[in-house]
C-alpha cells in the first residue's frame, strides 16, 4: 500500500506495547524506533508529540498520533480486519468506560501500591483491592473482557495482566493474589498466554532486574510528572 | 433511533452542559433530570453505581457515563445529523487528543484556581492561562476546533468557558485580556442557539462557586 508506519516506544512502557498489540492483532507491518525517555528524548519525539512529550507516538505517512487510548481507536478505524471495539454503540461506550476505569483508576492505584511509600502507599492498596474487586466483577464468566477473544478493554488493561505480576516481584509486595481475585487471576493468565500478547510481553527476567534498579529514577519521574 | 432518553446532570456541571450541547445539536428529545449532588438519587446511585457522578445519559433504560463518551455514544447512535466527530481517522484521531487534553487539564487547573491562594494559586492562574494560549494555538484561524462548523474539541471545550468568570473572582485576574483569541471563538459559539440555551449563566456559576468555597471552608 506504500504505507510508512513508524511506533515511537519504550520496551518495557505498557502504554507502547498496547500499540504494539493492536498492530500486531490487525497484521499490520511498522517500523519500531526505541525511545530513551528518562535520559534523553529523541528528536523526533519532541516533534511528534510537544504537548506530552511521551511514548507512544504512532507515525502515519508523517503525521503523529498520540495518546495510546486514542491510537487504538486510530489503528481500529483505519486497519478494518479483526475489530479491537465492538460494532453496537452500547457495547462500544461500555469498552470505552471501563478501558479508563483501568487506565485512569486501576492503574495508578496499583502503581502507587506497589512503587509507592508510606501512608499513600497503605492507602493505594486498599483503594486497589476496592478496583480489583470492581474489575473482577466485570468479566462476569468472559473469558476476556472482549468475549471470547481479546478487545479494546484487555490490551488497555495490560498493565494489570502483566505489569503487575513483574512489579510485585520486584518490589516484593502483593496486591493481585489468587485467593482474592480468582477470576481476574485467570483472566491475566488467558491474556499472557494468547499468542500475539505473548510475542509481544518485554521479557520478565529484565522487566524485574529493570524496575529493582531503577525503582529510584521511576518514582522520581512519576512523581515529577504528575 | 426510537426509546427514551434522560440526561442526569447538574446545572453548573461543565461535562454535563457538553451532552446538553450534543443532545440539542442533534435534535434529540430528552428528559432532563437534576441531580442534588449533596443527596444523590436512588436512579444515579443505579445508573453509574462505580462514580456515582453525573452526566449519565440513560437511552432505553442503560446508563453511559462519562461525558467524552456520551459523546462519542450520542454521535454514534444518531449518525445522520450533525456529526461531532470528523469522518477522516487521523482528523478523529486529532479531535480526540485536544478532547483529552481538556479534560486532563482545565478541570483541575481551574479547581486550583478557586479552591487555593498564594503560591499555589499563582501556579494554577498561570498554567491555566498557557493550556489556554496552547489551545488558541491550536485553533489557529479557523473559526472552530472543527473547522467551519462546531465540533468535538469545541463541545468538550466551550462548557469549561462558563466557569471562567469565577476563576477570574477567586484569582484576581483577567482571562479575557490574556486570552483574547478564545474569547471570540467562546462568542462565535454562543451564536449557536444550541450551544448557548446548553450553558450555565456564568454568573450563576460565579455565585455557586463562592457559596460552595463558604460551604468548604476555603476562604
Amino acid at each position: 500500500m506504500g504505507e510508512e508506519l513508524k511506533l515511537l516506544g519504550v520496551w518495557g512502557s505498557p502504554y507502547s506495547r498496547r500499540v504494539e498489540i493492536a498492530l500486531k492483532l490487525k497484521g499490520v507491518k511498522y517500523e519500531y524506533s526505541e525511545e530513551d525517555i528518562f535520559h534523553n528524548k529523541s528528536a523526533s519525539l519532541l516533534k511528534y508529540n510537544p504537548v506530552h512529550k511521551k511514548v507512544p507516538v504512532l507515525v502515519h505517512n508523517g503525521k503523529p498520533i498520540v495518546e495510546s487510548q486514542v491510537i487504538l481507536e486510530y489503528i481500529d478505524e483505519t486497519w478494518k480486519d479483526n475489530p479491537i471495539l465492538p460494532r453496537d454503540p452500547y457495547e462500544r461506550a461500555m469498552a470505552r468506560f471501563w478501558a479508563k476505569f483501568v487506565d485512569e483508576k486501576c492503574a495508578p492505584a496499583l502503581w502507587k501500591s506497589l512503587m509507592g511509600a508510606g501512608p499513600e502507599r497503605e492507602k493505594a492498596h486498599e483503594e486497589a483491592h476496592e478496583l480489583l474487586n470492581t474489575l473482577e466483577g466485570e468479566l462476569k464468566g468472559k473469558k476476556f473482557f472482549g468475549g471470547e477473544s481479546v478487545g479494546f478493554v484487555d490490551i488497555m488493561a495490560n498493565f494489570v495482566g502483566y505489569w503487575v505480576g513483574v512489579l510485585e516481584e520486584a518490589v516484593g509486595v502483593d496486591v493481585l493474589t489468587e485467593d482474592k481475585f480468582p477470576v481476574l487471576c485467570k483472566w491475566a493468565e488467558e491474556f499472557r498466554n494468547c499468542p500475539v500478547i505473548k510475542e509481544n510481553l518485554p521479557p520478565r527476567d529484565r522487566m524485574v532486574a529493570y524496575f529493582r534498579d531503577q525503582r529510584e529514577t521511576i518514582t522520581t519521574f512519576y512523581k515529577n510528572k504528575a | 433511533m426510537a426509546g427514551k432518553v434522560i440526561l442526569l446532570d447538574f446545572w453548573p456541571s461543565m461535562f454535563g452542559m457538553r451532552c446538553r450541547i450534543a443532545l440539542a445539536l442533534k435534535g434529540i428529545q430528552y428528559e432532563y433530570k437534576e441531580e442534588d449532588l449533596r443527596n444523590k438519587s436512588d436512579l444515579l446511585l443505579q445508573m453509574n453505581p462505580i462514580h456515582k457522578k453525573i452526566p449519565v445519559l440513560v437511552h432505553d433504560g442503560k446508563p453511559v457515563c462519562e461525558s467524552l463518551i456520551i459523546l462519542h455514544y450520542i454521535d454514534e447512535t444518531w449518525p445522520d445529523k450533525c456529526p461531532l466527530l470528523p469522518s477522516d481517522p487521523y482528523q478523529r484521531a486529532q479531535a480526540r487528543f485536544w478532547a483529552d487534553y481538556v479534560d486532563k487539564k482545565f478541570y483541575d487547573l481551574g479547581r486550583k484556581v478557586w479552591t487555593t491562594k498564594g503560591e499555589e494559586q499563582e501556579m494554577g492562574k498561570k498554567e491555566l492561562i498557557g493550556s489556554i494560549k496552547l489551545l488558541e494555538g491550536e485553533l489557529g484561524d479557523k473559526p472552530f476546533f472543527g473547522g467551519e462548523k462546531l465540533g468535538f474539541v469545541d463541545i468538550a471545550l466551550v462548557p469549561f468557558t462558563t466557569w471562567f468568570h469565577a476563576y477570574e473572582v477567586c484569582g484576581s485576574f483577567s482571562i479575557e485580556a490574556q486570552c483574547p483569541k478564545l474569547m471570540a471563538w467562546t462568542k462565535r459559539c454562543l451564536e449557536i442557539e444550541c450551544v448557548s440555551k446548553s450553558l450555565a449563566d456564568p454568573h450563576k456559576v460565579c455565585d455557586f462557586v463562592l457559596q460552595l468555597k463558604k460551604a468548604l471552608g476555603i476562604e
